[in-house]
């Protein structure tokens, strides 16, 4: 997995709430058997026409919004389990996604891919979107060890939280599996002592 | 010290602790096409094997199609995903029920058909609707592909312990009230993100009369509150249902089980976290409005007057409904019965009774999709697949199909679509498609009447 430490960036405002997975990543585009090239169809139907023309009044599209955060409205990513959201979201080149509210799985999803999701209050969420509306060019500091989103403009400091565990993996760039690979030991010993019907 | 059902079981799966996340142990692990061929290409790039295959049980379902399956799948895409997850299988050693099996079928249709879902299990699916399984006493959830990797290579994923909350329904349903109109209520109630970070357990003489099928419909749309996970304390209900089932224990291990599984239950004085108790009486045949699960009113209930909410006026938009407007006598083209929340015999049953007799509307087109192979075999041994013919339904072959729009099930642009599945998300059963979730006797009525009935005037 990818390091990820700290982040100065533009961002990308989508102020929509209850952005489910579907919009994230539509089912038809879950045929692929590699993690790769989803960032291609990522919010397809909101990016595109059904005949491949762009909606030019998409986020997306509109050269003035660019960056390495998305920053998006409450409930991001409720819906389905499909890790693709966070594959397409990584793809395309986003390394972190702040909002008010994430859904569980899309939350443990990007953790998992070194996608960083930042949790912050109604109220700090929309001194974000206010400052993109203000400067589209804004720029936004993230500091994962101090835990800290920083707007540059109005010097605003915001705190999130993450788990301890998940920090030390993203700090360092490592997998879950490969923690629970060194457990195996201590795995079989549960599994002799379990009753299973 | 009393607990719930949720930490009791919880805390007999726990392996390890690391700075508060713990290491679960799963008891059984399904995987189907779509959320799986990643998982096993980091296994061989690790190369290392599948650490518990007997815990492993494969089906294909999501990107299937759902006529001629005898035929080879004409999507290239879809059709290398499918041997994509026969390859893998056959690779690793796991057991799997391919297309065209007689016990293929929808994931979490098929796990309880065949005994597999049993009490006090953790059971994990790359599918959020592995919540189903919850309906047995088990704590069952959906998880990505990572994860699905992790359980193949450990049997373990690393995950932080959800907060609980009950939610109580007591009272009888009136006729015409069905599960789905009881989980389409409660999310109504508590929105699409209120059950964010809780395990749910269903409560309440009102669930202690469902049936098994009608438990996982609820179970199923825990998924739909943002909860992970739903479950519902076994009893005899639970027992009667796993009886005599194929992977079912047998003899002395049948009677050493249900004591085990009699003692799964909250104790009486157990906390849980968050409390929601509701009146059965209170709840009526549901239809959502917008574009998600939480945008559900009573059938005679009008489109809540929500001011002020970008959201809300993009998802009416979407759905080209407006504020104040009743769904009754609202026109349909499309009905789909079928999905892992109403594919399953009794759901087929309730269809056959409405529809014996009758025709569907000749400006409605109608898909019966059944949840697995036993479920299709079942239905046209007990004869519905004739009712259905006879008043133009189409019975279909198994699989998850106009749910989610992957294979050529699709709603077209524009169009309105009755649907038994779960969500109503924008595009979800095909680009532009707008989706008005109910049960099967609502979705059943419409396509007779080719428009939006309250079914409590059938009776």
């Amino acid at each position: 997995m990818k390091k990820l430490t700290t982040i100065y960036s533009t961002a990308v405002p989508l102020p929509i709430e209850d952005v489910d997975t579907d919009q994230i990543i539509p089912a038809r585009f879950l045929k692929a058997l590699t993690r790769k090239g989803f960032g291609n169809n990522l919010f397809r139907d909101w990016r595109y026409y059904g005949d491949g023309n762009e909606v030019k009044d998409f986020v997306l599209n509109n050269d003035m919004y660019s960056g390495e955060i998305l920053v998006a409205g409450n409930n991001f990513g409720c819906g389905s389990s499909r890790e693709h959201a966070a594959w397409s979201l990584d793809d395309y080149g986003f390394r972190v996604v702040v909002s008010s509210f994430f859904a569980d799985i899309f939350k443990a999803n990007a953790l998992n891919n070194g996608l960083l999701p930042i949790q912050l209050s109604k109220e700090e969420l929309q001194k974000v979107f206010c400052a993109i509306e203000k400067n589209p060019k804004a720029e936004f500091a993230i500091d994962l060890e101090a835990q800290t989103f920083t707007i540059k403009d109005s010097e605003s400091i915001f705190s999130f939280d993450i788990g301890s565990y998940k920090k030390m993996c993203l700090l360092k760039g490592y997998d879950d599996i490969d923690y629970l690979l060194s457990q195996r030991d201590k795995i079989e010993a549960f599994e002799k002592q379990q009753v299973i019907y | 010290m009393s607990a719930t059902l949720f930490d009791k079981l919880w805390d007999a799966h726990v392996v390890d602790s690391i700075d508060g996340t713990d290491v679960l142990y799963i008891d059984q692990h399904f995987i189907h096409e779509v959320t799986s061929p990643q998982a096993f290409d980091g296994l061989k790039t690790r190369g290392i094997s599948v650490f518990r295959v007997e815990k492993t049980l494969g089906t294909a379902d999501h990107n299937v199609p759902t006529i001629n399956q005898h035929l080879p799948i004409k999507d290239p895409m879809s059709k290398a995903q499918v041997k994509k997850l026969s390859d893998n299988c056959a690779e690793f050693g796991v057991e799997l029920y391919q297309l065209g099996h007689e016990k293929n079928g929808i994931v979490h249709i098929i796990g309880p058909e065949l005994g597999v879902t049993k009490p006090g299990m953790t059971i994990v699916c790359g599918d959020s609707h592995t919540s189903t399984h919850g309906a047995f006493g088990s704590i069952a959830f959906g998880i990505g592909t990572s994860q699905v990797e992790q359980t193949l290579a450990t049997q373990c994923i690393l995950m932080n312990r959800p907060k609980t909350m009950r939610i109580t329904i007591d009272g009888a349903l009136a006729k015409g009230v069905f599960a789905k109109d009881i989980i389409l209520y409660i999310i109504a109630k508590l929105t699409a993100s209120g059950g964010t970070g809780y395990f749910i357990e269903y409560a309440g003489s009102a669930i202690r009369a469902l049936s098994m099928e009608a438990r996982m419909t609820v179970c199923n749309m825990s998924i739909e509150m943002g909860a992970r996970g739903g479950m519902i304390a076994p009893d005899t209900v639970t027992f009667d249902y796993i009886y005599g089932r194929e992977r079912a224990p047998k003899d002395k291990q049948w009677s050493d089980a249900v004591t085990y599984w009699s003692t799964l239950k909250s104790d009486e004085d157990a906390i849980f976290d968050r409390e929601e108790r509701f009146d059965a009486a209170d709840i009526a045949p549901m239809v959502t409005y917008g574009t998600n699960p939480g945008m559900g009113i009573k059938i005679d209930a009008q489109i809540p007057e929500v001011l002020d909410v970008a959201s809300f006026d993009k998802s009416l938009r979407y759905m080209n409904f407006h504020k104040g407007q009743s769904l009754i006598g609202h026109k349909i083209q499309h009905v789909f019965i079928g999905s892992c929340t109403n594919a399953r015999i009794e759901d087929l049953r309730i269809v056959a009774d409405y529809v014996k007799g009758r025709q569907k509307s000749k400006d409605v087109s109608v898909m019966i999709v059944p949840g697995s192979k036993q479920v299709e075999a079942q239905a046209k041994k007990e004869g519905l697949d004739k009712i259905f013919t006879d008043a133009g339904f189409q019975l279909r072959e198994p699989g998850c199909s106009a749910c989610l729009g992957m294979n050529e099930d699709k709603i077209p642009s524009g169009e309105y679509c009755i649907s038994t599945s779960n969500r109503n998300f924008e595009g979800r059963q095909g680009p532009g498609a707008r989706t008005i979730l109910a049960s099967p006797l609502m979705a059943a009525a419409a396509a007779v009447n080719g428009e939006i009935v309250d079914v409590r005037q059938l009776y």
